[in-house]
């Protein structure tokens, strides 16, 4: 198993968060990972994204080009930018929300969650980055969800320890918003 | 016999490599007095620049670190990071503290370096053959300004202290000359200050010291004091610009 | 210890201080900005000092004073800022001081980007300062053999009384990877001629790179070009992969190496044998690897994130015995695996 993931969207919507989380729920479980970022000027409000590697062998090239087995596209212009990344036969989750067009894409399997409107029934906007998460491993199997919670205990502690229900919530929610038919 | 006079033990038995006339081996001299009157010979660590006095390490009797042209302060800075229970001096001249060490040695006031720098301006560049320095008087020749300094081409005079006392870390800043016997009992005292106010843990302090440089000037060394008194005191004044304020 | 999820970069200073280092000087610039920042929350800690200099020659400078001091001292930059430090590698090369100095390079001339590149080559390896000196230069390709390479470059400074390079790019310092920490006890060397005080038992001692006679200065020279010797000897690292029948040997260093063995995966699956020399020491450059070559190799291939630097290297080495070819990517373009299969089949007429 080796699973190439793409998370992009806006600065402030959490993309860096969903990628890490990931890579140490991978590194609980004893996979092979790594997280790469973008930076500099990209990251100054711009559009910002991470490329995650999960993977039961040893890792090669870190930088997913044009081989991501999936995209996590959180706002229009991450969906534009990196749909052309993905493999045929890959999937990509498009946030809904704020993403009112469908992929040009007729080769890999889409995914359409209203991620912000979910997170903001929850009363949060912030977690609309935890909602996606969850959609994507209900769909996406890297890790299990229980590695992803174990990690918000690992993550999120001292004044943070609060913000663990309403993130376990998002996951929850996210993962029912998907029927996989 | 009676001993009338005694060399400081903070200097090397090395002979001085100085021109005839220049003031640069007076300066040494009342450093090292300062540092063995002081009794700090044992712990102190110096830095010497790139210039005429480019062998200082070689006279003064101490540890010492050969910097690049410019960077003495960076260095002290270092050394005195490793060291603080150590006294820390750099010893340089105009074109290395004045002109391509502009941004260390602002810098290392800026951060109250508790370092104590000696900063002998001739106003002019010796050890190269006698260019125009920062610091070169408006009309005097240099080789690289053979019709005088010209103002218009390449600015006035660069003052160093008056600059250095306007920033909060420098706390003391004095302007002395080495051209009379008077002037230089002032400027020992002066450099023997400043390295108390380091030893108090005070800041940053500097002696700028008015000297001479008879070959590039082209006098005679009796003539190279005069033109000093004449020339660069109206320029440069001497005193005290800043000291901790329990000595006003 | 357990695996810990970190950023190269802070990596790089926790990896530091566990060798001991106390002190460290030096100025912003992307992409290494998280070592400073590391650096400036964890040495107060223990009692270091981390000071955030004027500039990046000042910042050199610090570290010459320090290192002539006798502590673990090092300075991280970028490119740009690196080429400014040049004058006080020199220095510190030239008065024997150890250090440590990490450059996570991005692409250049000039400003040139932020993104990743292996352009620094030249500047690293070719002893980017004036004079007749060369240090070593570390290529992790990883973050766990960042960590590793780290504290074995501070043993390898004290040891040799040299400053040590350990060069990263972007990739390496931004991504995050899992890593161990060994427990590994820093080299104890004796540093008898530091500056630190006479105390009026000893003579003075100069830190000193000027050697005014000319003919002690050829002295001085020859004492460091054994040194050197020394260090291509014993300090030389390498990591050789699938050569034993490879038609085509690929040499890269870095994370570019790690593009290059899913190329060979790749290559392999089409029936073409590739092999790889990755040099970990840039400097001392493994020459000895391209000794050992299997009579299926044709051809040599230098892969870089430049426009061809290593390559000269690499043409040293295989001496004339094979053609050398070269594939790269510049200026933040990062080689892709299939990229380099294209270019392999393309030397072997199996496009």
């Amino acid at each position: 198993m080796q699973e190439r993931a793409i998370f992009a969207g806006f600065g402030g919507q959490g993309v860096m968060s969903m990628g890490k989380l990931l890579t140490y729920a991978g590194m609980i479980e004893g996979k092979e990972v790594s997280w790469l970022p973008s930076y500099g000027p990209e990251m100054r409000g711009g559009t910002a994204n991470c490329h995650v590697t999960v993977s039961d062998a040893a890792i090669g090239s870190p930088v997913i080009t044009n081989d991501a087995t999936c995209l996590i596209a959180m706002n229009l212009p991450s969906l534009v930018k990196f749909e052309g990344d993905v493999v045929a036969g890959g999937v990509i989750f498009i946030n809904s929300t704020l993403i009112d067009i469908k992929t040009d894409r007729d080769d890999v399997h889409a995914y359409y969650v209203p991620a912000n409107d979910i997170a903001n029934d929850l009363g949060n906007l912030k977690v609309a980055n935890m909602v996606m998460l969850g959609a994507y491993l209900k769909v996406m199997h890297p890790v299990k969800e229980e590695s992803v919670v174990e990690t918000f205990h690992k993550l999120f502690t001292g004044a943070k320890e609060k913000l663990i229900p309403m993130n376990e919530e998002a996951l929850k929610r996210g993962a029912d918003s998907i029927v996989i038919a | 016999m009676a001993v009338v006079f005694q060399k400081t033990k903070g200097l090397t038995d090395k002979p001085f490599s100085y021109c005839p006339g220049c003031t640069h081996g007076i300066i040494h001299r009342l450093v090292a007095e300062s540092l063995e009157e002081l009794g700090l010979l044992d712990e102190v660590i110096g830095v010497a620049p790139v210039g005429c006095s480019v062998f200082a390490y070689e006279f003064f009797n101490c540890d010492m670190h050969e910097a690049a042209h410019g960077r003495a302060p960076a260095v002290a800075t270092g050394i005195k990071r490793v060291h603080p229970d150590h006294p820390v001096f750099t010893y340089q001249g105009d074109g290395d503290l004045a002109s391509i060490g502009t941004a260390e040695i602002v810098h290392v006031a800026h951060r109250g370096e508790k370092i104590t720098t000696i900063f002998v301006n001739n106003a002019i560049y010796g050890m190269t053959g006698g260019q125009m320095a920062p610091t070169t008087l408006v009309g005097q020749k240099a080789t690289t300004a053979p019709y005088g300094r010209d103002a218009a081409l390449c600015g006035n005079p660069i003052r160093i202290s008056e600059m250095l006392a306007t920033i909060d870390g420098a706390v003391f800043v004095e302007r002395v000359a080495v051209n009379t016997p008077a002037n230089i009992r002032k400027a020992k005292k002066a450099i023997k200050r400043a390295f108390e106010v380091q030893l108090q843990g005070l800041g940053f302090g500097i002696v700028e010291v008015l000297s001479t440089c008879p070959t590039n000037w082209g006098l005679t060394p009796v003539e190279s004091l005069e033109w000093l008194e004449k020339n660069m005191i109206p320029y440069y004044p001497l005193g005290n610009f800043k000291s901790p304020k329990e000595e006003k | 210890m357990a695996k810990v999820l970190m950023k190269g970069n802070e990596a790089i200073g926790a990896a530091a201080i566990k060798a001991g280092c106390k002190y460290f000087f030096g100025y912003p610039i992307t992409p290494q900005n998280e070592i400073p920042e590391y650096m400036s929350r964890e040495l107060p800690k223990v009692g270091g000092v981390f000071l955030q200099a004027e500039s990046e020659i000042a910042a050199i400078n610090m570290v010459y004073g320090a290192a002539g001091c006798g502590v673990r001292v090092m300075t991280s930059s970028s490119s740009p800022g690196i080429a400014l430090k040049q004058e006080g590698i020199s220095y510190i090369a030239g008065a024997e001081l150890p250090c440590v100095i990490v450059n996570i390079s991005r692409g250049g001339p000039g400003l040139g980007s932020i993104q990743p590149a292996q352009s620094d080559y030249y500047q690293s390896t070719r002893g980017g300062g004036n004079g007749d000196y060369f240090h070593p230069v570390y290529a992790p390709a990883s973050i766990q053999e960042t960590v590793d390479l780290m504290q074995e470059a501070f043993d390898v400074a004290d040891k040799y009384r040299t400053p040590v390079m350990v060069l990263g790019d972007g990739m390496i310092g931004q991504m995050m990877e899992p890593v161990e920490f060994f427990e590994r006890e820093p080299l104890k060397v004796e540093k008898p001629w530091a500056t630190n005080g006479t105390k009026g038992k000893r003579k003075p001692n100069i830190i000193n790179s000027l050697f005014i006679d000319p003919q002690a200065l050829e002295d001085h020279n020859h004492r460091l070009e054994e040194k050197f010797e020394l260090m291509k000897k014993n300090e030389t690292r390498v990591e050789t992969f699938n050569m034993e029948a490879a038609e085509v040997v690929c040499v890269a260093y870095g994370t570019t190496a790690r593009i290059v063995k899913n190329a060979i995966e790749n290559c392999k699956k089409e029936g073409i044998e590739v092999g790889l020399i990755r040099p970990i020491t840039l400097w001392p450059f493994p020459e000895a690897a391209f000794d050992e070559i299997s009579d299926t190799t044709k051809v040599f291939l230098s892969v870089e994130m430049s426009m061809g630097q290593m390559i000269d290297d690499v043409k040293i080495a295989v001496a004339g015995r094979r053609p050398v070819e070269f594939y790269g990517r510049s200026g933040g373009m990062i080689p892709t695996p299939e990229g380099v299969v294209q270019k392999i089949k393309s030397i072997l007429g199996r496009e």
